[in-house]
Order: structure tokens, then C-alpha cells, then sequence
């Protein structure tokens, strides 16, 4: 546990000491230290995420009248196929739902162990977590690309986008090697980091704010608004972690959708 | 990002006449600038998300039945423009941390 208070800490002064960013994100492994076995809250949550969405689908029933779990799961399947796959790709792309459906699932329930207490931490305010999701992403839409308009196909209609003029290629080619190649893998992943990683800190920043005021005594009155606020930003990060798994798997369907059809 | 840096230099310049820890000073300049580049990277896609959810509610008043279509590419717009912001904010974080 960290001091809250510089005078406790013996530093002098008596402000508010706020904990390095290490104590937010980094967590001591519970087994393996040292090895490539090492396994910490964020490999827990990790394997969570892939297990409860696992087991939730296994368990539902395949009745006619859907009821209990098997209605959470099939509005799940329907909120993606209608809002991320019928969305972006269209009727053909009903292929890459369960791709999409992991996605979405992985990258939710990773995200919503931020506000679930005692882990109180989003998997995906490790940068590895969603680089590793935007790696699949990246390679998935370059791999349908080729395979649906062939190698040179997809080269031709990303880097060389018709109706520009041909000297102004110089210039649009570099550009559109950078947005499609290394910009779209780049800015999923640090979209889903970088939100993650600031509910994470302003959740962080209301707590100790809270117990900080617990502890001062003359300012404990300021401390039901401090309070409330962390109640509702607690409940303003369960919408962000869902908008985030959503746009996540929007946009992979969207890169999908793009290679599918090259705009003419 | 001059008028940073020279705020950056004065800051450990006085800090090197009044007798501070150099590294405090560079922590407390780093902090500063830090603000700095968050808020500047704010403005813009607050003003750009403001601007794109306020002509998406307009469409959708106006033709009700596209309002899924229209709340999709909504949240895809927001997702481009929010990237910014929240590259500014990785600045933050490098510039409060690293």
C-alpha cells in the first residue's frame, strides 16, 4: 500500500501524494517470475475474458423459446451480425462473424473488469492486449484483401486509389501506405489502450481522491460529491467498455469490408 | 513547442539558481508541459465530435427510419476524430511517467 499523504511519507508539506503510474498497472505475478510462464492479474483477467464468454456459449440451451442465458447470448450474436457485420460489410460478410464475435467478446469482458472490485482492472490497459488484437485485425484484412482481388489487386487499389492524377502519386502512395499499413493496426490499438487506460486512471484518481478525504477530517464534507462522482464515472466506464469492444470489432468489419470492395 | 521548450529551460535554469533537485525540476517541467499537450490535443476533437454527434442527431430527427445507419457511422467517425485526443494523451502519460 502506498502513502497518501507527503507528511506521513516524511517528504514535508501535507499534499496529496498521488501513486506512480507503476502502482496503477503493474501487478507482481502470482507464479513463474522470471520465466516465460509468469502469470499476473493481467494474464487472470486475460484468460477470463477468453474463459466466461466460452463457457457462456457452451452453456446456453438451443431451445425454440429462448430464456435466461441463452437470451443474453443470442441478443449478443444478433447485436453483431445486425450492428457490426450487416453494418459494414453486408450480407457476405456473414462469414467473418465469428471472428468478429470473439473479437467483441475478448475486447468487452477485458474491459469490463475495470469496475468488477477486487480485480478493478482492465486487461486492456496493458498495451499488449490490444496489440496483439489489432495484429489479428491487421493481418485478417490484408489476408481477405489479397485473397478476394489477388496480391497485386489489393496493392493497386490500396496505395494507388483511382481518379487522382498521375503525377500527384509521388505524393498520395506514401500516404496511403502509411494510413492503410501501419497508421490503422497503430490507432486501434492505441484507441482501445489509451480509453482503458484513462477510465482506468480517473477511476484511480476519484478513489484516492475519496479515501483522501476520508482521512482529512476538516474536508470530509466535499466527500459525498467525491463519492458520487466516482459513482457515476463507474458507470460511465461500463458504457465506455462497451463502446469500445464495439467500435474495436466495427472497425476490423469496416478494414474487412474495404478490402472486400475497393471503392472504384 | 518553442515557447515549451524555453519554459522547459527557465524552469531548470531557475531551479539550478534557487538549489532544486535538477530531477524534481525536470519531473515539475515535465508535468507542466504535460498539461499542456493534453489540453492543446483536446481541442480539436472536442470541437470535431461536438460538431459530428450534432449533425448526426439532426439526421436522425430529420429522417428517423436511417437512425441505425446513421448511429453507426457515427460511432465510427467518433472513433477516428477521438484518436487524436487520445494520442495526446499517451503524450501525457510519456511526458508525466517516462
Amino acid at each position: 500500500m502506498f502513502t497518501l499523504f507527503a507528511a506521513e511519507a516524511g517528504e514535508g508539506g501535507g499534499g496529496l501524494v498521488f501513486p506512480s503510474i507503476g502502482n496503477l498497472v503493474e501487478w507482481a505475478p502470482y507464479f513463474g517470475e522470471g520465466t516465460i510462464f509468469e502469470f499476473n492479474k493481467i494474464g487472470l483477467i486475460s484468460m477470463l475474458a477468453m474463459l466466461i464468454p466460452t463457457v457462456m456459449f457452451l452453456l446456453a440451451k438451443k431451445d425454440m423459446v429462448p430464456a435466461g442465458l441463452q437470451n443474453i447470448v443470442e441478443s449478443t450474436v444478433e447485436f453483431v451480425e445486425d450492428q457490426v457485420v450487416m453494418s459494414a460489410i453486408g450480407a457476405e460478410g456473414k462469414k467473418y462473424l465469428p471472428l468478429l464475435l470473439t473479437i467483441f467478446m475478448f475486447v468487452f469482458w477485458g474491459n469490463i473488469f475495470e469496475v468488477i472490485p477486487t480485480f478493478q482492472m482492465p486487461a486492456n490497459a496493458r498495451m499488449a492486449n490490444p496489440v496483439i488484437l489489432a495484429l489479428v485485425a491487421w493481418a485478417t484484412f490484408i489476408g481477405v484483401g489479397i485473397k478476394a482481388q489477388g496480391f497485386g489487386g489489393f496493392m493497386k487499389s490500396s496505395l494507388f486509389p483511382p481518379g487522382v492524377p498521375k503525377a500527384l502519386y509521388i505524393l498520395v502512395t506514401p500516404i496511403e501506405f502509411l494510413s492503410t499499413f501501419l497508421l490503422r493496426p497503430f490507432g486501434l490499438a492505441v484507441r482501445l489502450f489509451a480509453n482503458m487506460l484513462a477510465g482506468h486512471i480517473l477511476l484511480v484518481t476519484f478513489g484516492v481522491l475519496c479515501i483522501a478525504l476520508w482521512q482529512a477530517s476538516p474536508l470530509v464534507i466535499v466527500l459525498p460529491f467525491s463519492f458520487a462522482t466516482l459513482v457515476g464515472l463507474t458507470g460511465f466506464e461500463v458504457m465506455v467498455s462497451l463502446i469500445q469492444a464495439f467500435v474495436f470489432s466495427l472497425l476490423t468489419a469496416v478494414y474487412i469490408s474495404l478490402s472486400l470492395h475497393p471503392h472504384h | 513547442m518553442s515557447f515549451l521548450a524555453s519554459t522547459a529551460a527557465q524552469v531548470v535554469e531557475l531551479a539550478a539558481e534557487a538549489e532544486v533537485d535538477p530531477a524534481d525540476a525536470k519531473a515539475t517541467a515535465g508535468a507542466s508541459s504535460a498539461g499542456f499537450a493534453y489540453g492543446l490535443a483536446a481541442i480539436g476533437p472536442g470541437i470535431g465530435i461536438g460538431y459530428l454527434v450534432g449533425q448526426a442527431v439532426q439526421a436522425m430527427a430529420r429522417q428517423p427510419e436511417s437512425a441505425g445507419q446513421v448511429q453507426t457511422t457515427m460511432f465510427l467517425g467518433i472513433a477516428f476524430t477521438e484518436a487524436l485526443a487520445l494520442i495526446g494523451f499517451v503524450v501525457f502519460i510519456l511526458l508525466k511517467f517516462a
